[in-house]
């Protein structure tokens, strides 16, 4: 028989043990040696901390009530770890480049270090723990009290809670030691998780040791304990497929959503390749835990008495075979489970207290304005300690007002669907960044709201806090509000009922709200970092230039980190701008690391509170995002102008390349026109000159005189004529020509054109339609007909047939008069079409025509002048000249 | 995401890895979907869904997960660069 004094000496020992590893721990840490403190053997060990008094006693429990519905308690985290690529991995890189300190602080710094959130989540947190820390209570002195029977001791309820009480001062003394000895910037505490660790290690060993006992050594073997499986009232498995897919999904959210489990998983994770390592190891670890849960309950069935409580099982099945070494260590087990986590929650909720409550609270309280004094660092401490011992306390009372009664056994799975509203927040927040803080306000009020109505409140027992005829009526006889049939919907499993409607209205506000409002700056830029936290290796730059001093804000650095960190850091930076000594510039930046370090101490909402009251406020504001994208865009459209500047010096340049080029070509036609307007007065002066020479030198007969002077005056008159068409072409060329505009028939301009070119009908037949020529125009008659009478008198030169005939063709074409002159010779060659209306340019033998090759040339800018044009016309029988009247002149006078 | 000048097919070496991050992913998803199988079983008879063959089904699939994970683990442990990670959701 186990004597009761000897479990106390093995339960003290066994915490002095942990104080001593605890300690070592600290000191090699202090010593720089943290390398294997950060293996992935000892993260994954502190995981452990979710396998609770609750599992460790209470799966027998559950198992023996329900059969194989306690495995989804252990199926969710399996998921969660075994899918780490997705969200774990994501958590624990967010949770160390914003130095995250608590789930409270990734929901406030998420949207905005927002201090509301921090502080919404803490009361969740709280609310939904301290039950938990009373069952772990309640689990430790119901398994003392075994013991105590079996030694022939009966315990009365004040013993039992006396025993509580000083478990819980125990507790309070090892946290207080080891979870607020420093003000870590990392927030990571070496003691504590490697006492956790340890723990680990006992509980899975003394279950397995009790469960290797009861298969081999007291069923006898795998098969035997199979057939007396199947032989229990547990023989067929029938699971509830709601119960089943709600259990795994709420127990998957409060993996990752307990305050405890977000510490042990992200903040004191310092190494992500741990992740992945616990990803298999983890799992494997929760498969040991349940692995001999089921033999163990149906053994206990089997063989203790009717009415054993199966939740002792564990302790009680090794005590009734005599094996009281083995429950000893089944006791340290249990012993293990409750006080990791108990240790681990405290902190966690510490923390989360001290930093969004009470150093918010204490900051507030200050004068306005006045830069910090006194030392904050003592302040952040004490509140931690004080916030342990509350919240302990708070457990305590907890345990002696709900009497350790069978309730409290129902609380853990109330605390799981509490702490799992923040779920939605905490997704939306990593994966989405739309989501605001109204939205995640919205969501966490309403899931607390509806959780406490369908669940927490409900699981005090009827009439305790609800009265019987509000489950049955709903309040104030409104039945669709009833708490366990909301919305009417009746005969669902109270606990699916609960996780459901808290879940789904909670996602629905969070989204809902999220997409109806608006978020500020700060949360918009907290939004990208979060989500787009591979993307971003750096801080996000919130602050703009700031008006704090260095030395102010070394001051209040070293309050919060202690003199010798915040020393460190400031010579770092100072040496990384080039600077001696510890003051470095305030740059954006550095005050950007700053508040990332501090916030490693006191919270992300806090860290910016302070930091702000020291710049002043001189935090990025709306209008400074505004007056930032003022300046992108005026920068962009002065890039556009000088691109525009710079397309139009293009096209300058363009032009004038062009012009060059024109006005080249334009200098060797002048060349060529000189050269050609020489030779062509230099013939018939030549002539001229001789003849005039004979005459003057030489008898000359008189018949002979005559002639000479006959082709002297021929001459001159050929030179006068050139000369007046160089003179006619020069004043049309340069637009001086003046016109006599009048309006006339045009079978008048041409009956004076074929006369007047002197054109017989022997030389030329002219072909004319009276009948389409009585057409009014209004131009300037007498050029008109110049142009008419050049290409009557070009045709009587040029048509060498046998019976020339030209067309005179009056036709309207769209709108426009044309007279086309056509005919019946060789025409124009294709090459040459384009040359006719060029100056001094023949087809032909100069001296044939009698002209000097200006005649078209002077009837194109005639035709210029008056506003229509002269082409020639091919695909005629010979050469074809179509003369286009200007339309509006023509069709005025119509 | 635009802007970053993604390339759009991978090397190998890469692309393997790829791949494996992708399995990562999906492995809880099937897990998920093997953990709900049982609900389906038939219980007309005693006989039918024993406590004893559930055990041995959730025990089995569970060993399987783990050690799959354990593969993928190691597998991706082995990754060199961490600077794509950006852009993760290239196919």
């Amino acid at each position: 028989m186990i004597s009761f004094n000897l479990l106390v000496f093995v339960s003290i020992a066994y915490v002095v043990f942990l104080f001593l590893i605890a300690f070592a721990a600290e000191r090699r840490a202090a010593q720089g040696r943290t390398a294997w403190l950060r293996s992935s053997a000892i993260y994954t060990l502190s995981l452990s901390i979710y396998c609770t008094a609750w599992t460790f006693y209470g799966a027998v429990g559950y198992a023996a009530r329900s059969g194989l519905e306690f495995l989804t308690i252990y199926l969710g985290p399996t998921l969660v770890m075994i899918g780490w690529w997705w969200l774990v991995r994501k958590l624990v890189r967010i949770g160390r480049t914003q130095r995250l300190t608590s789930i409270a602080d990734l929901i406030s710094s998420r949207f905005g270090k927002s201090a509301v959130l921090g502080v919404l989540v803490t009361v969740l947190a709280i609310v939904g723990t301290t039950p938990y820390i009373a069952l772990q209570l309640q689990s430790v002195t119901q398994s003392i009290a075994v013991f105590a029977a079996s030694s022939g001791e009966v315990w009365a309820a004040a013993d039992l809670n006396g025993a509580a009480m000083w478990v819980a001062i125990g507790l309070a003394v090892f946290t207080v030691l080891f979870g607020t000895r420093n003000l870590d910037a990392h927030e990571r505490h070496h003691g504590i998780v490697l006492a956790i660790a340890v723990e680990a290690v006992v509980k899975l060993f003394a279950l397995l040791a009790v469960g290797v006992f009861v298969v081999w050594g007291i069923a006898g073997g795998v098969g035997p304990t199979m057939d007396l499986i199947d032989a229990s009232v547990q023989s067929q498995w029938a699971p509830q497929p709601s119960r089943w897919i709600g259990l795994i999904f709420v127990s998957a959210a409060a993996f990752l959503c307990l305050p405890r489990m977000f510490q042990v998983l992200v903040v004191e994770n310092s190494d992500e390749r741990t992740v992945s390592t616990a990803s298999w190891a983890f799992p494997a670890y929760l498969l040991l835990m349940s692995l001999f849960v089921v033999p163990i309950a149906v053994v206990g069935l089997d063989l203790m008495p009717e009415g054993a409580n199966p939740d002792l099982f564990v302790v009680t099945l090794p005590l009734s075979q005599g094996r009281e070494g083995l429950a000893i260590l089944a006791f340290l087990g249990g012993f293990s489970s409750a006080t990791s986590m108990v240790i681990v929650a405290t902190l966690a909720l510490a923390t989360m207290v001290s930093n969004h409550i009470v150093v918010p609270g204490w900051l507030n309280a200050r004068t306005p304005g006045a830069t910090i004094s006194g030392d904050v660092r003592g302040v952040v401490v004490m509140s931690r300690r004080i916030s342990i011992g509350v919240i302990l306390a708070l457990g305590y009372i907890y345990f002696r007002l709900s009497g350790g009664g069978a309730a409290l056994a129902a609380i853990g799975l109330v605390s799981f669907v509490g702490v799992a509203q923040v779920l939605p927040a905490m997704i939306g927040g990593v994966f989405w960044r739309g989501a605001n803080r109204w939205g995640a306000g919205a969501g966490i009020a309403v899931g607390f709201a509806v959780w406490a109505w369908t669940q927490f409140l409900p699981s005090f027992g009827v009439d305790a806090v609800i009265s019987q005829s509000v489950f049955a009526n709903g309040p104030l006889g409104i039945a669709w509000l009833r708490p366990t049939a909301l919305f009417g919907i009746d005969g669902m499993d109270p606990l699916v009922h609960a996780i459901f409607w808290s879940m789904f209205l909670n996602s629905a506000a969070l989204i809902v709200v999220s997409i109806c409002t608006f978020p500020n700056p700060l949360e918009r830029i907290q939004g990208a970092q979060f989500v787009n936290v591979y993307d971003y290796s750096s801080g996000a730059r919130t602050w703009s230039q700031s008006a704090a001093r260095a030395e102010d804000l070394l001051v209040m650095a070293q309050r919060i980190l202690g003199g010798a960190e915040a020393q460190r850091i400031f010579q770092a930076e100072a040496q990384s701008q080039g600077k001696k000594g510890f003051l470095p510039d305030v740059t954006p930046d550095f005050i950007g690391r700053l508040e990332r370090e501090l916030s490693g101490s006191v919270g992300a909402a806090t860290a910016h509170a302070m930091i702000g009251q020291l710049t002043e406020g001189a935090m990025v504001s709306v209008d400074d995002l505004i007056a930032v994208a003022d300046e992108t865009a005026q920068i962009m459209e002065y890039s556009s102008q000088l691109e525009a500047k710079s397309a139009e010096q293009d096209r300058t340049a363009r032009a004038l390349r062009e012009a060059n080029e024109k006005l080249t070509a334009l200098s060797i036609q002048k060349d060529a026109f000189l050269s050609q307007i020489s030779h062509e007065l230099r013939t018939p002066m030549t002539s001229i000159r001789s003849f005039s020479d004979i005459l003057r030198d030489s008898e000359v007969e008189d018949e002979a005189r005559k002639k000479f002077a006959g082709i002297i005056h021929d001459e001159t008159n050929r030179l006068t004529r050139l000369l007046d068409d160089l003179l006619d072409l020069g004043v049309l060329e340069s637009g001086q020509v003046q016109l006599n505009v009048a309006t006339g028939l045009l079978v008048d301009v041409l009956d004076r054109a074929v006369m007047a070119s002197g054109v017989h009908d022997h030389d030329l037949v002219i072909l004319r339609r009276a009948a389409n020529e009585a057409v009014s125009v209004n131009t300037d008659l007498e050029r008109l007909s110049q142009v008419f009478i050049n290409l009557i008198s070009n045709a009587a030169k040029y048509c060498a047939v046998d019976a020339p005939e030209l067309r005179i063709i009056v036709r309207h074409l769209n709108g426009q008069t044309v007279v086309d002159f056509c005919d019946n010779g060789a025409g124009v060659p294709d090459e040459s079409q384009s040359l006719i209306f060029e100056k001094f340019s023949r087809l032909e033998d100069a001296g044939k025509a009698g002209g000097a090759g200006l005649g078209l040339s002077i009837c194109r800018q005639i035709m210029t002048a008056l506003g229509g044009d002269v082409t020639y016309l091919p695909g005629q029988s010979g050469a074809g000249f179509r003369v286009t009247i200007p339309a509006e002149i023509a069709l005025a006078e119509q | 995401m635009a802007g970053y000048g993604r390339i759009e097919f991978l090397e190998r070496g890469s692309y393997r890895q790829r791949r494996l991050r992708d399995a990562a992913r999906m492995l809880p998803v099937f897990a998920a979907v093997l953990m709900l199988l049982p609900l389906m079983w038939p219980r007309d008879t005693p006989d039918q869904s024993l406590t004893s063959s559930g055990i041995l089904y959730m025990f089995g699939l569970w060993i399987i997960c783990v050690f799959v994970a354990f593969v993928l683990s190691f597998l991706l442990r082995s990754e060199p660069n961490e600077k794509d990670e950006h852009q993760g959701k290239t196919p």
